[in-house]
């Protein structure tokens, strides 16, 4: 029998600045060598949970600990940081944030150097792990230039190299797109088998986290543990949807068949999954759904003719020829490696940047319209609402752009109620907007933008660091306002909001487009999926595993029907 | 996009080589020796001699046109407020009186005045140069280690090293913020008018200090998780030995150093006089 590495008993912890406690009465051991994934939904719990393995709690969010806890044998309340640093290595959520090193070899060498390690046995140590992460390569690059998967192994070697027995993944997939990972969850799984060490992993986005077995899911709400279940036991049942976590896709077909999951076997690995008449089940399903609607928007609204730019003179071109064309009305997803083009694109959208080539606006060139009345037509959304918000108070940040353009403070009141209302904002109005949550900010930067009234909104990834719950309020809420008569272009790395929510990709690739076509046909094609640095979707898998006869047919078809279920 | 950071480019230069402490070294002392100074002679080659410098260290002036535009409005400034307040000082500090121009009231204009005033806006142009091409050519980290060894707290050296770093990214996030507030209509082109484009920068200020407040929390959080702080001494990986080049840099500073205390006795004093 194994030793435990982490175990609770009845442990309660309360933040100072809240008023009731964030973690209540936990239960739990974990086994030394175990490989464990927490979910739960934002404010849960579980990012509390992971700062006590940590030691952040109580040495850096003071609060009061009633109840025990034990990491490595050492008692919680009475070990520092600095002596739960050897035992336990983080690797937080934020990749490009927690970089310290200036190149990669140096934020490797980062724990090294501070305790005081020769050189010599540095650079030896450096160079080891760098092999293991393969990053070997990339040693004297800065960590800010790598892509996000490399990023992503540079942190992990950073941690790594401390020996640490239990490793500590926050989010690790918050930040990558597809692609990356699933290579960082492949990464985490060998170095799991190689080290033997201890690795927890919290992480909302089951479905990618799963690509690789785990010995137990542990699902945290409202401060508590719901489920300690195994993968596949844990998918039988419906805690997962009731607790606002999204389940895989194909487990979601197959609870719409309504098969019974019961005598099931490999639930969790859809490349494994079977059961006695699995396929005939859903074979018979699919037969008595209707097929996906396809798109009838064909006004154009924006067309772009052979754009072309580049930073400096001396630079290559960003966009190459680039020639396209955007409906009035459609939903629209951009896809694309980091460094493709994407960002470039929407810049030149919205007047940031100067590209040679026409744009026309619904026939009438808008080329040489400056920023200010390019955003009357074109309002642009920034990941992060914090890099938008400049106001104190909610009103007055939507009302920002009215007054910016001298307005009447009278019809202002007006057009900024209506958005309010609009975005179900208007009790917030007179809320200062730091009391917000994350979700309720970016709704003010939206509704500070639709406030302008822009035919076109362009969203870069609407819903990055955002739970079920929020994501699916979020993209509810856009496509209301695509009902509206918006037309909405999203930046976006999230397949489900490509699959569900969009009529249209284009695939960027070196400046130009690489595809344009429906969100499905994207997603069953390896080839493209590959070049834009995403996934095939697990139903397009399931279906192939189960051996159905038109594996595309069966994906469109669940889309139109999940569409269906949630119009209900 | 990185068209206007200022911060460390990676290079193959010769001063990209040189070891950090010995090029902190020659900043210090050749500063000192420049601020210290009125010498036009050794101004003038120290002004020369940092243009040089640029060209050694492959540095480009779209690198530096930002900076240095702000620099020489600031400078100018200067140079203008010594003159309206002192615009007799260079007769006082010289000895002698070359009235130029009568002028009005008491704003004459001599000979002595605009020498002086040259020899004030020289001095930026020979350090100011100096400090750009150390902070464009030294690694962050080589300079926290240099600091180190100078005998300052590392944890003081890594903070100075981490603000150098996040000069780039924060000039990068001014740049996105601003455009996206531009988008709202806030006019920051030139065609707004001055008081407009101020009140739009503090429209920025506020999402900026936001953003960096967000980065500051993370970065110490990960640094601490990763033992930062809890020893007295700590090794840096990107330490280097000192090299007979790097030994010739400290001298060369050493003897500009001793050049201007020589320059000292054969002015009598810090101000070299062609007038007299």
């Amino acid at each position: 029998m194994t030793e435990p590495i982490i175990v609770f008993k009845d442990f309660s912890f309360q933040y100072n600045s809240q008023s009731e406690p964030t973690l209540k009465k936990i239960n739990l051991t974990i086994q030394s060598g175990e490989k464990v994934l927490i979910v739960g939904p934002s404010g849960s719990g579980k990012s509390t949970f992971a700062h006590c393995l940590n030691g952040l709690v109580p040495n850096q969010y003071a609060g009061d600990i009633t109840g025990e806890a034990w990491i490595a044998g050492k008692k919680l309340q009475e070990t520092s940081l600095f002596d739960l640093s050897f035992t336990t290595g983080t690797v937080l959520q934020d990749t490009d944030g927690q970089f310290i090193g200036l190149t990669v070899a140096e934020d490797m060498a980062f724990v090294l150097e501070n305790d005081g390690v020769a050189l010599a046995e540095m650079r030896e140590k450096v160079l080891h792990w760098a092999e293991l992460v393969d990053v070997s390569e990339q040693l004297d690059k800065r960590p800010q230039d790598l892509s996000g998967g490399q990023k992503q192994r540079v942190s992990m070697a950073g941690v790594m190299i401390n020996d640490a027995p239990l490793l500590l993944f926050d989010e690790p997939l918050a930040n990558l797109d597809p692609a990356a990972g699933k290579a960082a969850i492949e990464l985490i799984d060998s170095l799991h088998q190689q080290t033997q060490a201890t690795v927890v992993m919290i992480e909302h986005r089951l479905e990618d986290a799963l690509a690789k077995p785990v010995d137990r899911i542990i699902v945290f709400n409202d401060g508590q543990i719901v489920a300690d279940q195994t993968p596949d036991d844990l998918l039988k049942t419906s805690i997962l949807a009731e607790n606002g976590i999204r389940e895989p896709l194909y487990v979601t077909a197959l609870k719409y068949a309504q098969v019974d999951l019961q005598p099931v076997n490999h639930l969790a690995d859809v490349t494994q999954v079977a059961g006695a008449q699995l396929a005939e089940k859903m074979a018979d399903w699919q037969s008595h759904l209707f097929d996906l609607e396809t798109s009838d928007k064909t006004a154009v609204l924006l067309e772009l003719k052979n754009l072309n730019y580049r930073y400096r003179p001396q630079d290559a071109d960003v966009l190459k020829q680039l020639t396209t064309h955007f409906y009035q009305g459609e939903r629209l997803s951009i896809v694309g490696k980091n460094g493709a083009g994407k960002s470039t694109l929407f810049k030149a959208l919205c007047g940031f940047i100067r590209p040679k080539g026409t744009m026309e606006w619904q026939g009438q060139d808008i080329g040489n319209d400056s920023i200010k009345e390019r955003a009357d037509k074109i309002g642009y959304v920034m990941q992060n609402p914090n890099q938008m918000i400049s106001q104190k108070m909610v009103f007055d940040e939507v009302a920002l752009g009215l007054r910016l353009r001298n307005i009447e403070e009278k019809e202002i009141e007006q057009r900024v109620f209506h958005v309010l209302n609009v975005c179900g904002l208007y009790p917030f109005r007179n809320w200062p907007i730091a009391a917000l949550s994350y979700g309720q900010k970016k709704r003010v930067t939206i509704a500070a933008i639709l406030v302008l009234e822009p035919e076109m909104l362009v969203l870069d990834e609407p819903t990055a660091g955002q739970d079920f719950r929020n994501y699916s309020e979020m993209m509810a809420f856009i496509e209301e306002l695509n009902h509206l008569g918006k037309t909405i272009v999203m930046i976006t790395h999230d397949m489900h909001v490509m699959l569900e929510y969009s009529d249209r990709v284009l695939v960027i690739k070196d400046g130009d487009i690489l595809a344009d076509m429906t969100p499905i046909q994207l997603l069953t094609n390896q080839e493209l999926v590959q070049e834009a640095s995403l996934k095939e979707t697990s139903l397009f898998t399931f279906a192939k595993q189960l051996g159905l006869a038109d594996p595309i047919a069966f994906t469109r078809k669940f889309i139109q029907y999940d569409r269906e279920v949630r119009k209900r | 996009m990185n068209q206007q950071t200022l911060g460390y480019h990676p290079g193959k230069t010769v001063l990209h080589h040189l070891n950090a402490t010995a090029k902190m070294i020659f900043l210090l002392l050749v500063t000192i020796a420049t601020m210290t100074t009125y010498d036009t002679r050794f101004l003038m080659f120290v002004g020369v001699a940092s243009l040089g410098l640029f060209k050694l260290g492959n540095i480009q002036w779209h690198q530096i046109s930002f900076v240095m535009k702000f620099i020489l409005f600031f400078s100018l400034l200067n140079i203008l407020a010594i003159y309206l307040f002192e615009p007799e000082y260079g007769v006082s500090l010289y000895g002698t009186r070359h009235v130029l121009w009568t002028g009005w009231g008491r704003f004459t204009f001599t000979q002595e005045e605009l020498f002086y005033l040259g020899n004030v806006a020289l001095k930026y142009f020979s350090t100011i140069p100096l400090a750009l091409t150390f902070l464009l050519t030294t690694n962050p980290s080589s300079f926290a280690s240099s600091l180190n060894k100078l005998g300052i707290s590392y944890k003081i050296s890594y903070a100075v090293a981490l603000a150098l770093r996040y000069i780039p990214d924060i000039q990068e996030d001014f740049f996105s913020i601003s455009q996206a507030q531009q988008a709202r209509g806030l006019e920051m082109s030139k065609k707004g008018k001055f008081s407009q484009r101020i009140k739009g920068i503090s429209q920025i200020v506020l999402p900026l200090i936001f953003s960096s407040l967000d980065r500051i929390e993370t970065i110490s959080t990960a640094m601490e998780l990763r033992r930062f702080g809890q020893k007295k001494k700590r090794t840096w990986y990107v330490e280097e030995p000192f090299k007979v080049s790097d030994y010739l840099v400290i001298v060369l500073a050493l003897s500009l150093f001793l050049v201007t205390l020589a320059l000292f006795h054969v002015n009598g004093g810090r101000f070299y006089n062609p007038f007299m």
